[in-house]
């Protein structure tokens, strides 16, 4: 079924080479973050870097087309406490059109200083999106696979201005990293409370380093899983008709950023049957200090 | 009098930080930490993976020498990094200090953790 979303990835090669050119000619640094696409840990980005990601999702919804929807993240180390990010989001539905679905504000706060066994992290964002937004990262409610078969045309004239309020639990337990979300949406526009959730864990194949720079050793690859699904709406506060998945992932630390892969397995009849993800992230070192010694101000 | 109020609030409070401020975060850490010994301080490849550890997460702020900026990201060849024990460093990696910008680094696995004690150790 992957090589059906073949065509998608088939201008990827065309930019590959300039995309790498620009960071392997920037300082990269290697971030905390683990290779969730839903999940979030307690992991926040350090201050002043910014870190450039991608993540792609690549599904088929019963009784319509193929698509890949990609989500393009700007994330910013604000403090060491504070995080904060924009998405853009767009999709390309196979025999229909490609589309810019809206973009998303969001930030992370750890509201305590110390490091604890459940570190919490509050997370607030701003959605302005369509509903031809097929990038999947987060599920709540009774979204379903009906709501991503839509043709655009009819799906992207509904805008949705969401806030979506999330509660991170998260641990690191020896190796170990396990988190929880709770996730609260709600559309501005007189919608009723979404629910949802998302549950993670994850651990690097190899805990000692090697003492030596290599690509392939295992210190560089996190292996985990994590699931997420809906959990009703204040109008009706069930599971029925509810989607959730559960997703093994893999991310492979590279020196100019890291490449992570998951394939979503779908639990209920109202879930896609798989999704495919890529995700793709960079981190440039300390950009608030590139401005600052150009001004004059730096050491 | 309410003004008399004001003042005197603002300077308690400003004491109060001062005396904060004085405290070093390395005098918290608990006596069952500070205790702790690396246990891969004699290991061959301690220095070397602390290096690489050091270069992917630490360089980026307190500069590849470890000289830190001369501003907000402090040395780490110091004295008070030298008076330090290794349970002191690993707590502190572990906590970090998130009001004045030094992020966590809990999820580095504990082993990389001493390693990177084992290299600051040996660039003293």
């Amino acid at each position: 079924m992957f090589r059906s979303f073949l065509p998608f990835l088939r201008p990827v090669p065309r930019f590959l080479p300039l995309i790498l050119l620009c960071f392997v000619r920037l300082p990269v640094a290697q971030a905390q973050e683990k290779p969730y696409f839903v999940t979030y840990s307690h992991d926040l980005e350090e201050p002043g870097n910014l870190e450039i990601e991608t993540k792609t999702a690549l599904a088929q919804p019963g009784q319509s087309h193929r698509y890949g929807a990609i989500a393009s993240e700007l994330e910013y180390g604000a403090t060491a406490w504070w995080t904060t990010e924009l998405y853009l989001d767009g999709q390309a539905t196979a025999q229909d059109s490609t589309l810019f679905t809206g973009f998303r504000l969001e930030n992370r706060f750890r509201p305590l200083m110390r490091e604890h066994l459940i570190n919490p992290v509050l997370y607030i964002e701003y959605e302005s999106i369509s509903g031809a937004d097929k990038t999947l990262l987060e599920v709540v409610g009774h979204d379903g696979q009906s709501d991503l078969a839509e043709p655009n045309g009819e799906a992207r004239r509904e805008h949705q201005h969401e806030a979506e309020l999330k509660l991170i639990l998260s641990s690191n337990l020896k190796a170990w990293n396990i988190s929880e979300n709770f996730i609260s949406e709600k559309n501005l526009g007189h919608e009723p409370w979404e629910f949802g959730y998302a549950l993670g864990a994850a651990r690097p194949l190899r805990t000692l380093g090697s003492g030596k720079p290599c690509v392939f050793c295992l210190e560089k690859f996190t292996a985990g899983a994590e699931a997420y699904g809906g959990l009703g709406d204040t109008d009706s506060l069930t599971l029925r008709d509810t989607s959730h998945y559960i997703a093994p992932i893999i991310g492979w630390q590279l020196p100019v950023g890291r490449l992570s892969f998951s394939t979503g397995f779908g639990l209920t009849s109202s879930s896609l049957d798989r999704v495919y993800r890529i995700g793709w992230a960079s981190e440039l070192p300390q950009v608030g200090s590139w401005f600052h010694s150009r001004s004059g101000g730096g050491q | 009098m309410r003004r008399f109020f004001a003042v005197l609030c603002l300077t308690a409070s400003a004491g109060l930080l001062l005396c904060a401020a004085a405290t070093s975060h390395l005098d918290r850490v608990p006596q069952k930490d500070h205790t702790r010994i690396n246990p891969l301080a004699a290991h061959p490849e301690s220095v070397a993976a602390g290096s690489l550890v050091y270069r992917d997460h630490c360089a980026q702020c307190h500069r590849a020498d470890a000289m830190g900026d001369g501003h907000k990201k402090p040395p780490l060849r110091s004295e008070h990094i030298r008076s330090a024990t290794d349970g002191d460093l690993e707590w502190f990696l572990r906590q970090g200090d998130l009001a004045h910008g030094m992020p966590s680094w809990s999820s580095l696995p504990e082993a990389q953790r001493w390693q990177l004690i084992a290299y600051l150790r040996s660039i003293q």
